[in-house]
């Protein structure tokens, strides 16, 4: 085989990274939170059938950021290696850390052997029996692994929402002031809200959540959706009034000029939860991952 | 140079057919990446084995308004010992559905496992749930790569009864399929039984099952038939009040595949043994009065 040119494996490697990161700053952002019962999940995602977050196992979750195909396929193989290690095993030999293992693996040899690297970064989560067990795991495109205390943002503006998330976040709060948490971390950099001090929420429409419940016997996962979701994220938007102005003083961006009308209104997000609730008509598909007597309720 | 760095991807993390992105179905998986896993792609017996292992026996299924019901007694038997006196032989196949098995007990068990894997695997790979009918066909699949060992005296037969969540308005949302051992599936109207007490127990349903009945009174005729399956055939167990042993009965309906509680059942098969125990003493009774005023 001829070599035209001769690039330095250091040279080689950077253009790598560069490329990857490039089209892994495109994508939208996702942030995995714990919270008091587990793990949330929520992904910037306006697809409601092309999902950024996903179950691996009984305790575990998966959450991606950069080229759909791409994390598809690894998600794909981490659903098939925790089948078979826990078909051949036993399921509580099925770990997250085995998972996130043959992530990294696998990304890694990816990175270094092909021309183009995987445009992907992946988080495995795992839900422990008490909030100290709790397991958060960030894979970057080149296979190194990071296992993360509170929380993991990934994707186009994770600086800005990870520096929110740092005055905003505690650690054991109930599900829906988690969700609150980061929901506006993510609206804050938004660029579907390209808004000024006074932007909005991201509507349920916009939002792909999901938790790992550690209460739920077996199962852990469940997707929240249609009027569960709104209801979770329109309790809160009247009583937040009062605090709104507090968190505008970490609102990272800049002001810009020119909001779209609307999108800083507080009803917003009530109209999103409402439409919302047609999704849950796809009840079928809700409820089996939703296990025996889970309902889509937001507490359960 | 493709092909190269493909090789060198599967040994380190996940192998090649991981990532393969071509089907949900964790069978024809385990059979692409590790076919010694499955129970099908391993050698047929060539001697009759059936006397080597324990079998399960009776299992019955029946509809009511609100979805389906299937019980199985406890009994395990090896030839004429009885091998196991609290096997469990009805399981939950997925949320909606469950699955009783009679047959070798040990391969009916590992089929149950890899069943309940197989939909589960779907359902985290495609974000759906398979149809009830799916469900079906896919377990008759599995019971026709037995076959080969069920004519060495392994069979398994199992039933499959689920709630359907695309049934039609007005239809009974509970259904019931029986398997033969040649992967045959039929569907079932109202009830069903398999295993070696099936006779009787349908020669019971045949009486007290009705289309219609609520979900206390389907259980009943449930715990019942399994009463008469073990009256009549030693393979079958009866309830157990010494042990506090009762069958096992699940209830799939609008939310879910439940297991009715030890207690739930004992309640359930203690009337039953009563009023029948009244009744022989009230007919024992009237003979001796007959008897006395002649």
């Amino acid at each position: 085989m001829t070599m035209p040119y001769y690039a330095s494996a250091e040279q080689v490697m950077r253009d790598r990274s560069e490329y990857a990161r490039k089209g892994i700053s495109r994508g939208r952002s996702v942030a995995v939170l714990t919270y008091a019962d587990g793990v949330l999940l929520i992904a910037e995602n306006p697809s409601s059938t092309l999902h950024k977050v996903g179950e691996i196992y009984d305790r575990i979750g998966f959450a991606a950021v950069g080229r759909y195909s791409e994390f598809e396929s690894l998600r794909v193989a981490g659903v098939r290696l925790a089948d078979v290690r826990g078909y051949s095993y036993n399921r509580r030999d099925v770990t997250g850390r085995v998972i996130a293992n043959a992530y990294a693996q696998t990304l890694g040899a990816i990175f270094t052997e092909q021309m183009k690297p995987y445009e992907v970064e992946l988080c495995v989560a795992e839900v422990g029996e008490t909030p100290e067990q709790d397991q958060l795991y960030r894979l970057t495109f080149d296979g190194s692994v990071v296992d993360e205390p509170d929380f993991v943002v990934m994707g186009g503006q994770a600086d800005a929402v990870t520096g929110q998330l740092r005055e905003t976040f505690r650690p054991g709060l109930p599900l829906s002031d988690a969700l609150m948490v980061g929901v506006r971390a993510l609206s804050a950099s938004s660029p579907a809200l390209s808004g000024n001090g006074d932007r909005g929420l991201l509507p349920a429409g916009q939002l792909e959540v999901a938790v790992l419940d550690r209460r739920r016997p077996k199962r852990a996962f469940r997707r929240v959706v249609g009027a569960a979701l709104g209801t979770l994220l329109g309790d809160r938007s009247a009583a937040e009034e009062a605090p709104e102005g507090a968190t505008h003083a970490h609102t990272p961006s800049a002001p810009q000029p020119g909001t779209p009308a609307g999108l800083g209104d507080p009803a917003a997000p009530d109209t999103a939860g409402g439409t919302g609730g047609s999704g849950e008509g796809s009840g079928p598909q809700a409820g089996p991952a939703d296990g025996v007597g889970g309902g889509t309720d937001g507490r359960s | 140079m493709d092909g190269l760095t493909q090789s060198h991807t599967g040994r380190s993390g996940f192998p090649p057919a991981y990532l393969d992105r071509v089907g949900s179905s964790f069978t024809d998986f385990l059979a692409q990446a590790a076919p010694d896993l499955l129970p099908s792609h391993r050698p047929v017996p060539s001697v009759q084995a059936g006397d080597l292992t324990p079998h399960g026996t009776t299992i019955v299924s029946v509809t009511y308004a609100g979805g389906v019901l299937m019980g199985g007694d406890r009994r395990a038997t090896m030839g004429n010992l009885i091998s196991s006196r609290d096997i469990e032989k009805v399981y939950p196949a997925d949320s909606w559905s469950v699955i009783g098995i009679a047959g070798a007990a040990g391969i009916a068990i590992e089929m149950v496992r890899l069943y309940q894997v197989e939909l589960e695997h779907y359902e985290k790979i495609e974000g759906l749930t398979l149809s009830l009918d799916g469900k079906a066909n896919r377990l008759a699949q599995m019971i026709r790569g037995n076959l080969g060992a069920a004519l060495q005296g392994l069979a398994v037969v199992p039933l499959f009864a689920g709630f359907d969540l695309d049934a039609a308005e007005g239809a009974t949302p509970g259904r019931i399929f029986s398997y033969d051992v040649t992967g045959g599936n039929y569907e079932e109207r109202g009830y069903a039984a398999v295993g070696s007490g099936s006779l009787f127990a349908k020669n019971s349903l045949k009486k007290t099952w009705r289309s219609g009945l609520d979900a206390g009174a389907a259980t009943r005729t449930v715990v019942e038939a399994l009463y008469d399956a073990a009256d009549d055939d030693s393979a079958t167990g009866g309830p157990d009040p010494v042990r506090r042993l009762y069958p096992i009965v699940y209830r799939v309906d609008a939310e879910g595949a439940v297991r009715l509680t030890d207690a739930e059942v004992a309640e359930v098969a203690d009337a039953i043994v009563g009023e029948r125990a009244e009744a022989e003493r009230r007919d024992v009774a009237e003979t001796t009065q007959r008897g006395s005023r002649s």
